[in-house]
């Protein structure tokens, strides 16, 4: 009856698809009814699968724009310990004028793009897409390591495509790694 | 192996950590007195012009870095596909970069539809990608090629915005250039006058901005043919050092030294000095 139960139980069977050890399946399966996997989805609980709001309203809570502003952990307050010590000066202000619509570039298109997809075709066609587009985004390895999104830059179209993207900054080359319990923990919403 | 403790993987693309450092370095030398180095820019002329069966574009060769020149034969027709050419003025670096990205996407493009990529095709892409970056991309280029539909040309502007003429000037030698343009353009030219027309507004160029110098390229795309011409005109060339045979070797460098008895001797007189030695010591090495 409602999209998002029907969301999130495909997510729960996606999720025993992905690549983990198995000493991480269960907190995976039990994440699984919170979790709407991916990098960087937010958690939906069930209670609110079940307002009935607008598409609008739905999209802005599946795809979150970040703006600067203070890193805000749990209770509230400043989490010192993850993100380090704040700086109102930095906080503020971009650094660069391009800094917040870089940042944001790939949600706003793709925003742009359902929503014009909506109106030429449709509720389903956007939904259906945003569907696809978190069950391929679920085909990853753990997220500290490389992984090559295969199905999911298919989808997209990134595959006939370069841009600034592919060739600076590239993260499989990057001489750093991310912390891999904090990622984790991160993933799974234990965090 | 270092670690980073952040929560989400880092993406590629451009990165704007050191944006807040820069401007304090900068503002810290400013103070000084002393200039920060600034970015190649390509100071130039280039243009285009549609004639009867395609485009000419044209191109001085001179980059400069401040006011010093830093490349005396930089080439600034950049390949796109096989029937398309951009020229590039602005920052060196941003037109190579951005019409190497167009380049490999528009290759892409036309695998994918098995079709001779379209000048319009490469111009949305410019035109998005530039506007994309809101004129931080410093590159202003001159588009041309000839596709199923005829021959095209376009000027498309660091901000985003483009025009499709039938001639059109770039760069800081652009008024000289479209003075050329205006004063003898002709609908439905031949190659040969396109060609010379081309030459000459890029002559005017040269000779009458700073920006601008050394030779001239051009590139005539027709359907079927692209005849890259580089240089199709040496307008500045650096003078010929003097030379003379020295057996039978050509010497490196100029000679300038007269011949033996160009001048005439009258006198000669030889005085010897009278050295006594005063102190003779031996120092001995230590080779060990």
């Amino acid at each position: 009856m409602n999209i998002f139960l029907i969301l999130s139980c495909l997510n729960s069977l996606r999720q025993l698809q992905c690549s983990v050890p198995k000493a991480t399946m269960f907190f995976h399966i039990s994440a699984g009814i919170f979790m709407t996997g991916g990098m960087c989805a937010p958690v939906i609980p069930l209670s609110l699968a079940k307002n009935t709001r607008g598409l609008r309203s739905q999209l802005k809570d599946s795809v979150p724009v970040t703006g600067m502003g203070p890193q805000v952990g749990a209770y509230g307050v400043q989490d010192t310990l993850r993100s380090g010590f704040s700086s109102v000066k930095n906080e503020l202000l971009p650094s660069h004028a391009l800094e917040l619509s870089e940042k944001n570039f790939q949600l706003n298109q793709d925003k742009m793009n359902f929503s014009n997809l909506r109106n030429i075709q449709g509720l389903h066609a956007p939904l259906k897409l945003q569907m696809e587009y978190r069950a391929a985004r679920q085909i990853q390895r753990l997220p500290f390591l490389q992984s090559s999104h295969l199905a999911l830059d298919t989808l997209k179209g990134n595959d006939e495509s370069i841009s600034f993207e592919d060739i600076l900054n590239d993260p499989a080359q990057s001489e750093m790694m991310g912390e891999p319990h904090i990622m984790v923990e991160y993933k799974l919403g234990m965090m | 192996m270092a670690t980073l403790s952040v929560c989400q993987p880092q993406l590629g693309g451009f990165s704007f950590e050191n944006c807040k450092r820069n401007a304090v370095l900068e503002a810290e030398v400013t103070k000084l007195g002393c200039n920060v180095p600034s970015a190649r820019k390509t100071g130039t002329t280039i243009c285009g012009v549609v004639f009867k069966d395609g485009i000419v574009l044209g191109a001085d060769t001179r980059a400069t870095e401040g006011m010093i020149v830093a490349d005396k034969n930089c080439s600034k027709i950049h390949y796109i596909s096989p029937n398309i050419y951009c020229c590039g003025a602005g920052t060196a670096a941003d037109t190579e970069m951005t019409t190497q990205i167009i380049s490999s996407n528009l290759e892409l493009h036309s695998l994918s539809t098995s079709r001779l990529p379209r000048v319009a095709t490469a111009n949305r892409m410019l035109k998005q990608m530039l506007f994309r970056y809101q004129g931080h991309i410093g590159a202003a280029l001159v588009l041309g090629g000839v596709d199923c539909n005829g021959p095209h040309l376009y000027s498309i502007y660091p901000h985003g915005s483009t025009d499709k003429l039938p001639y059109v000037t770039m760069g800081s030698g652009s008024l000289a250039a479209m003075a050329v343009f205006e004063d003898r353009y002709k609908q439905d030219m031949e190659e040969e006058d396109a060609k010379r027309l081309v030459r000459d507004a890029i002559a005017a160029g040269i000779f009458n901005d700073l920006g601008s110098g050394s030779n001239i390229d051009l590139c005539v795309i027709t359907k079927g043919r692209v005849d890259y011409l580089r240089p199709h005109d040496m307008a500045n060339k650096k003078g010929v050092r003097s030379q003379r045979l020295i057996r039978p070797v050509y010497a490196v460098t100029g000679n300038y030294k007269y011949k033996q008895g160009t001048t005439g001797v009258l006198t000669k007189s030889v005085i010897k000095l009278d050295l006594e030695v005063v102190e003779e010591t031996v120092q001995t090495m230590d080779t060990s």
